[in-house]
């Protein structure tokens, strides 16, 4: 299942890029494969920017502003002017994630 | 005491025995699991946080990091059968692995603190450490190795990969690092999703009875029940759309919006509901009739987008981006429908 088309803020320099395979290891939609040595985005759509390949790329050749998902904590972020949190650790659990 | 150099690095020191666990899984845990599915249990079920021996685990096994989330510690320990690791589990707050990683508790931090306060080096004599993949949104691997001299390796997305995982020499497949979200683990979400939106439904009922009963001379019960019926039955239908009929038709329901999804489903629903006879009355009024298909599937579609919460695949720019475009909407939505109510009660009045 893909999310939006054209929305994901990932960006890669292939520059950078020393064909550790961190970046394929951590992935969980499979957006990067191995091509000459060097990691190639093959669909940027299937990115959910959970920010797992840019923390662990040692070399800065990856950037992606990441972030929660989810509605209810975008709409509390909108609300109270902070980023989006979710509510999966306060007492009352109304939230629906995690 | 008088420990030698050899006992200081074996299981039996280290661990005292409320800190061995197995793979078996009681019958009263499996209640509590299905606790965690339904309601606010899951917001205490907790394991105590440090390092567990699952099996006879020695100074050349594997060891695997875990959030303090019962539930979670469960899954992998179920899966482990017949093999011995050492399980160190991180203080999440008694959150999963993903979201904990997500908020920073499943940590670079919090995972070096737990190796020193373990003391894993005199445990094992190896330096590597498995992670499940997902923990990778919280760990940088190069820090802990730094910090503590060992190697992070992430492994399977999901704890039943793990002895392939570990029979092919730690070296994952395509299947096994894609996190998949098929339709058994997007129904056991939804009571999730019902419940908190049930919450407020007794919220709308008292409003719909309020509105209907509201006579000139006051309010009467019986036209409040008859009048109010139908909207408290599609306000029904509309939770179960965006709340159920959603999450599990998900990848079956036209583009990748979920609000349009949601409203889709919704369209259909109160279309389908709208001829039932308890329903049908709402036929006896224009106005009526444009507020059930205004509000009731916009209300479905609102529904269905706070379940991008829970899926393993929506982004924070997409969601935004949903809000951006579907709040004004919605409000507008919630503005016509008010403006069309209030038209009817004057039409029911004999004032227009």
């Amino acid at each position: 299942m893909k999310y939006l088309a054209n929305v994901a803020t990932l960006e890669y320099e292939i520059e950078k890029c020393t064909g550790c395979r961190r970046c394929v290891e951590v992935c969980p939609q499979q957006v990067f494969i191995m091509e000459d040595k060097r990691a190639r985005v093959v669909d940027r759509d299937r990115c959910m920017e959970c920010g797992a390949c840019a923390l662990n790329c040692d070399f800065g050749a990856l950037r992606v502003n990441s972030g929660v998902g989810c509605a209810a904590a975008i709409i509390t972020g909108m609300l109270t002017g902070g980023e989006p949190t979710c509510g999966c650790d306060s007492d009352d659990s109304s939230s629906s994630c995690c | 005491m008088n420990v030698t150099a050899d006992m200081s690095i074996s299981a039996d020191r280290s661990i005292s025995a409320d800190r061995r666990v197995s793979a078996d899984i009681s019958r009263s845990e499996r209640w509590e699991h299905f606790k965690c599915r339904v309601g606010n249990f899951r917001g205490k079920y907790l394991v105590a946080p440090g390092l567990y021996a699952f099996g006879q685990p020695g100074v050349n096994d594997d060891v695997l990091v875990s959030a303090n989330y019962k539930l979670s510690f469960d899954a992998l320990r179920s899966e482990l059968g017949g093999r011995n690791f050492w399980i160190l589990v991180l203080d999440t707050k008694g959150i999963n692995v993903w979201c904990a990683a997500g908020k920073g508790t499943f940590g670079t931090g919090e995972l070096i603190r737990r190796i020193m306060a373990a003391r894993l080096d005199t445990v094992v004599r190896h330096r590597r450490i498995m992670l499940p993949q997902l923990g990778a949104v919280g760990v940088s691997a190069s820090e802990v190795r730094k910090a503590t001299g060992f190697k992070v390796m992430f492994g399977p997305v999901l704890a039943r990969d793990i002895p392939a995982y570990l029979e092919a020499g730690y070296k994952k497949t395509n299947e096994m690092s894609t996190v998949r979200f098929p339709m058994k683990d997007r129904l056991v979400l939804t009571p999730m999703e019902i419940n908190p939106v049930m919450k407020k439904y007794p919220w709308f009922a008292v409003g719909t009875l309020l509105l209907f009963g509201l006579e000139r001379s006051g309010i009467i019960f019986s036209d409040a029940w008859e009048g109010g019926l139908p909207f408290l039955i599609l306000g029904l239908v509309s939770i179960i759309a965006g709340a159920f009929i959603t999450p599990v038709l998900l990848p079956f329901i036209p583009f990748r919006s979920f609000a349009l999804k949601g409203w889709i489903a919704g369209m259909v629903a109160v279309f389908l509901a709208s001829l039932l006879p308890a329903v049908a009355d709402v036929r006896s009024s224009l106005s009526l009739l444009a507020v059930t298909f205004i509000l009731f599937p916009a209300l479905s579609s609102y529904i269905a987008l706070q379940f991008t919460g829970s899926t393993t695949f929506t982004g924070m720019s997409g969601v935004r981006k949903e809000l951006k475009i579907g709040v004004p909407i919605y409000i507008g939505t919630v503005a016509v429908s008010a403006l069309l109510l209030i038209v009817f009660k004057l039409g029911e009045w004999g004032v227009v």
